[in-house]
């Protein structure tokens, strides 16, 4: 059963991810990055760290990719014009990618790697939560790395800001509170006019 | 938590504390007072912090945290290093990120929190600490290199630098998951040990170091990974050039010493001829290239990727002497590059970069201090005898001779001889071209504070020769008691 | 009643899910068709206006006319709109906003997926159910759809990050992110829910579950007087009726959520009879009815928003509050003797 499901996941998790880079359409591209999000969250799932699948699908899929979407849907893309370099580059980029996957393969498949070298972890009761295992390390032994981490949030908050925002100083804009606060003798003037005189409109 | 743990990361608190604080006061302060009080307060963190790094230093290693962090001599050294160098940053960068609308609240607080994650980055002894130290002082970097938001020139090195950084962040994450995978540590100091223990293929092993290794010379900047290094000190405000060109190199000569021959230390022998090529041909092409280059700063760069060269041909020794000898030698380069950008921020002004080369010819007519002291700063970064760049040449070559590696000596030598020859033309241009006159000329015009420590950090290459023997044994003494 | 317990066994055990699921699904289908009887009719009566009463006893048959209305109306699919995801859309609105009904607990035991990690499972689906909106609007290919797409995009995230707080606030009260948990910590009557020391987070949660479920005065993404009906403008058919019922059940949602959160879920209001003798059903789904008819209220009472004021709400009000109340709970429970309040 687990073995099904991870196939499933697994197959839709690769071709997903093959959709991203091959489909010609950004908005679906990024689309497709989603469902190849969700399916790892998915395979997560059936490694019993509920806890990460779930914060995946929550942080990636929840609220980066819908504002990746945002930007993607506004852009106006000329594939056209990306593909000219592709086609351009494809062999120095297959040759480097296809020389990675060979190292790779070769040094995953190497007995340092194997099921006797790297057995599998054993499982958990029921009753284990994955959650609370998590917030114990991170809080305790990790707590250094795990602040200087929300360091770097705080410093992706500051750089964002500080490369976005312009101050216009001509901007106009509505001050509710003064516009609330405005009496009759700011804004009224009665001034007295001469009557004006009929016109004859006889002939 | 111990009151032990507190203090191994002390100085890191309180300058992270205060850059919050510098942050927060930014928005409470009336526009007048803002500079000033930032400026002022980034400096007396800085102070601070390296006080507190002296203070609190422990010869041997302690361990923090839980172990994610040391407190030992080397850290302590470089802490007081990156402090220093960057509060002259801040002194130099005055008057020219003033001039440009870049002298704001910003600007200190990601200079401080780029100083903490350096910090954290010379203090790790834990994989993670290394990596959220080194992307916390990316990220700060970034931004400043982006900082100017109308010039294109600078968001295109941002770019460069962004896309490369983040590539080469995950080549170094994917050789520490390797690592990871094959001695179930992240330690540092437990992977030497638990990586030669398995038998079998080492085949992954290999394959961890050369993708650590690789991040490792992307983030300093070494050929075959220094492609954005040009642009990004060309293409970024002078004042943030100076900033990313002198600290960072010490806290990456930390993480590299710390990551190769603390943590990989068995596995010497495999990385030391990567590193001899490496730092072989960083020597060779930053040093030719540089000659071709008609601005000052992108020739600079260049510099920076010869020099990077240099001092990896210490580390490639595998010796205490080799170490501390890179050691000394990326602690003088930061001294006189300081210098170098010093004198190029001060000559510029507003409207004026002060970039190329030629905007330099006939300096000494005009401004003769100034050429005095760049002339002083040029002799050291080619390494001409009275100099401490002279010395930190000198003593990266003993220890590669002391090494058997003599013919690795003589190459090194021979370039840097070639490179000798554009900073001398920077000096020819200074004392024996006409004085320029298709365009406005430079003027010299430092606030106070930046002209007394331009004349103090220009002198002291000549002056601290006497004493500079004992920076060696004080490196050395820092490196010893690691092995 | 034996025999039904052992036939229940003897069944495999995705048919017992199946028909679990059934059991929820259905009752949700007709509790949103008589939700939006509800509206038309509460609205109408704070209008002073009668609402409608032409179908069946007092247009009792109203919603039951409606759905076969929409299902015999044509499907029309723009031409130029992309006809694969314009398709997905009402699907992928629909999907999460049920299966989020899996982990809501209507009694103590009655609850289809008793998940440790339920909190987190709810919040994951609720955020995912922007994506129905999103692609309807660009799949749609037209302008105002688009617009309300963006809009919705933008306002759904940023009231995600005040939702998420808000919840933080409440499992660091809970101390569990397993909803069962949460409500059992609130058990003992009405001064023990979670509502009273979680004052500003309770309000926090309410508006933000009105703001992520594009409801008025939130409801810029449909904004009617502006962009006709916003995303689902192309929509007809059964296209718009899937969008109705992700609407209205995922207003439900929220008000379980509210109740099991902050309300004490199926807890009586007061530990003693006759209120202990009702099942905890009938108070869940009461509290459920009262939180539900707030969302109809807050559609008759308020003006809808302007987007700009949407935004500043959301990232400047709520934020900065759950914030400093998570603080503060923080503080609270560890550095002083008034710990107990949070606990």
């Amino acid at each position: 059963m687990e073995s099904i499901l991870f196939y499933l996941f697994a197959t839709v998790l690769v071709v997903s991810a093959a959709m991203v880079v091959t489909i010609r359409n950004p908005v679906k591209a990024a689309l497709f990055l989603v469902l190849s999000f969700f399916s790892a969250a998915c395979i997560w799932m059936t490694l019993e760290a509920e806890f990460l699948s779930i914060a995946l699908v929550l942080v990636y899929v929840g609220a980066v990719m819908v504002l990746f979407l945002f930007v993607v849907m506004m852009l106006d893309i000329d594939v056209e014009s990306m593909r000219e370099g592709f086609a351009r580059n494809l062999p120095v980029g297959a040759l480097v990618a296809g020389v990675m996957v060979v190292e790779f393969a070769v040094v995953m498949m190497s007995d340092r790697f194997d099921s006797q070298s790297l057995p599998r972890p054993a499982g958990h009761g029921p009753d284990y939560s994955n959650t609370k295992e998590l917030g114990l390390v991170l809080y305790t032994d990790y707590v250094f790395a795990f602040e200087v981490a929300g360091l770097i949030l705080l410093v992706a908050i500051v750089a964002a800001i500080v490369l976005t925002m312009r101050r216009r100083p001509n901007t106009r804009y509505q001050s509710p509170s003064e516009q609330v606060k405005v009496n009759k003798s700011e804004r009224l003037r009665i001034v007295s006019m001469p009557a004006e005189k009929r016109l004859d409109i006889d002939n | 938590m111990t009151n032990q743990d507190i203090l191994v990361v002390l100085p890191e608190i309180v300058i992270a504390l205060m850059a919050c604080f510098i942050l927060v006061l930014d928005l409470y302060l009336p526009a007048t007072k803002k500079k000033k009080f930032g400026y002022g307060l980034s400096l007396v963190t800085l102070m601070v912090g390296a006080g507190l790094s002296i203070v609190y230093s422990e010869p041997a290693p302690v361990y923090g945290l839980n172990g994610l962090v040391l407190m030992d001599s080397l850290s302590a050294i470089l802490k007081v290093g990156i402090c220093i160098s960057t509060g002259f940053v801040l002194v130099y960068s005055r008057g020219y990120a003033d001039a440009r609308g870049l002298w704001k609240g910003e600007f200190f607080a990601l200079a401080l929190f780029g100083v903490v994650g350096m910090m954290v980055m010379t203090a790790s002894n834990h994989l993670l600490s290394l990596y959220v130290g080194l992307e916390l002082l990316a990220l700060c970097l970034y931004t400043m290199v982006a900082l100017r938001i109308d010039s294109t020139a600078a968001s295109e090195a941002a770019m460069k630098y962004f896309v490369l950084g983040a590539l080469a962040s995950g080549i170094l994450l994917y050789g520490m998951s390797l690592l990871y995978g094959l001695t179930g540590t992240l330690y540092i100091n437990e992977l030497s040990a638990s990586i030669v223990r398995h038998d079998g293929s080492t085949l992954p092993r290999t394959m961890a170091l050369i993708l650590v290794l690789v991040g490792l010379l992307f983030k300093i900047g070494a050929v075959p990974f220094h492609m954005w290094v040009p642009d990004v000190y060309e293409g970024s405000p002078t004042s943030s050039t100076v900033y990313l060109a002198t600290a960072p190199k010490l806290a990456g000569f930390a993480i590299i010493l710390r990551l190769l021959a603390d943590g990989l230390g068995s596995l010497a022998t495999e990385w030391q001829g990567m590193l001899l090529v490496v730092s072989i041909i960083s020597l060779a092409l930053g040093n030719i290239i540089a000659i071709a280059q008609s601005n000052i700063k992108r020739m600079l760069a260049y510099s920076a990727i010869a020099h990077v060269g240099f001092f990896l041909l210490g580390i490639l020794t595998g010796e205490v002497s080799g170490y501390a000898s890179a050691m000394a030698y990326i602690l003088i380069y930061a001294v006189v590059t300081l210098g170098a950008f010093g004198v190029i921020l001060a000559l510029s002004s507003k409207g004026v970069e002060a970039d190329l080369i030629e905007d330099y010819s006939g300096l000494n007519q005009s401004h003769p201090w100034a050429a005095f002291i760049m002339l002083l700063l040029m002799f050291s970064l080619a390494g001409i005898p009275p100099t401490i760049g002279f010395y930190a040449k000198l003593s990266v070559l003993q220890a590669v001779v002391n090494a058997g590696m003599t013919w690795v000596a003589v190459v090194a030598v021979v370039l840097s001889v070639i490179g000798a020859f554009y900073y001398l033309r920077i000096v020819k241009v200074m004392y024996f071209d006409d004085l320029a006159t298709s365009h406005p000329g430079l003027q010299f015009r430092p606030k106070q504070d930046a002209r007394i420590l331009l004349t103090i950090n220009g002198l002291a290459v000549v002056v601290l020769m006497p004493w500079i023997g004992k920076l060696t044994t004080l490196c050395e003494g820092a490196i010893e008691v690691l092995f | 009643m034996g025999w039904i317990m052992t036939t229940w066994d003897s069944l495999p055990l995705i048919l017992q899910l199946g028909i679990k699921i059934g059991f929820i699904v259905g009752p949700l289908i007709v509790a949103v068709a008589y939700y939006t009887l509800a509206e038309r009719k509460v609205i109408a009566y704070m209008h002073v206006r009668v609402g409608p009463n032409r179908v069946g006893p007092r247009g009792l048959l109203q919603p039951i006319a409606d759905v076969l209305k929409l299902m015999f109306k044509e499907m029309i699919i723009p031409s130029k709109s992309d006809k694969y995801l314009f398709l997905i859309a009402p699907v992928l609105a629909v999907t999460p906003a049920f299966a989020a009904w899996a982990v809501i607990p209507f009694s103590g035991t009655l609850v289809l997926a008793d998940i440790d990690a339920g909190l987190l499972y709810v919040l994951a689906l609720t955020s995912m159910s922007v994506y129905g909106v999103i692609i309807a609007g660009w799949a749609s290919n037209s302008k105002y759809a688009f617009l309300g797409a963006l809009r919705s995009a933008a306002q759904i995230v940023a009231y995600e990050i005040a939702m998420g707080f808000a919840l933080v606030g409440v499992l660091m009260v809970a101390g569990s992110l397993n909803l069962n948990t949460i409500i059992q910590a609130q058990s003992g009557g009405l001064h023990q829910w979670f509502f009273l020391p979680l004052f500003p987070l309770f309000l926090v949660y309410l508006i933000s579950g009105v703001a992520e479920t594009n409801r008025a005065p939130f409801d810029v993404a449909e904004g009617e007087s502006e962009i006709v009906a916003g995303f689902h403008v192309d929509y007809s058919g059964m296209g718009f009726a899937a969008f109705f019922l992700a609407e209205y059940a995922n207003m439900l949602m929220i008000s379980a959520l509210t109740v099991i959160l902050f309300l004490g879920g199926w807890n009586s209001p007061f530990d003693f009879p006759p209120f202990s003798w009702l099942p905890g059903v009938f108070w869940f789904l009461a509290k459920l009815s009262v939180v539900a008819f707030l969302f109809l209220w807050f559609r008759a009472t308020f003006p809808r928003y302007r987007y700009d004021q949407i935004m500043r709400l959301g990232w400047k009000v709520f934020i900065p509050v759950t914030l400093i109340w998570i603080a503060v709970i923080g503080a609270f429970k560890f550095f002083t003797p008034f710990g107990f309040i949070f606990s």
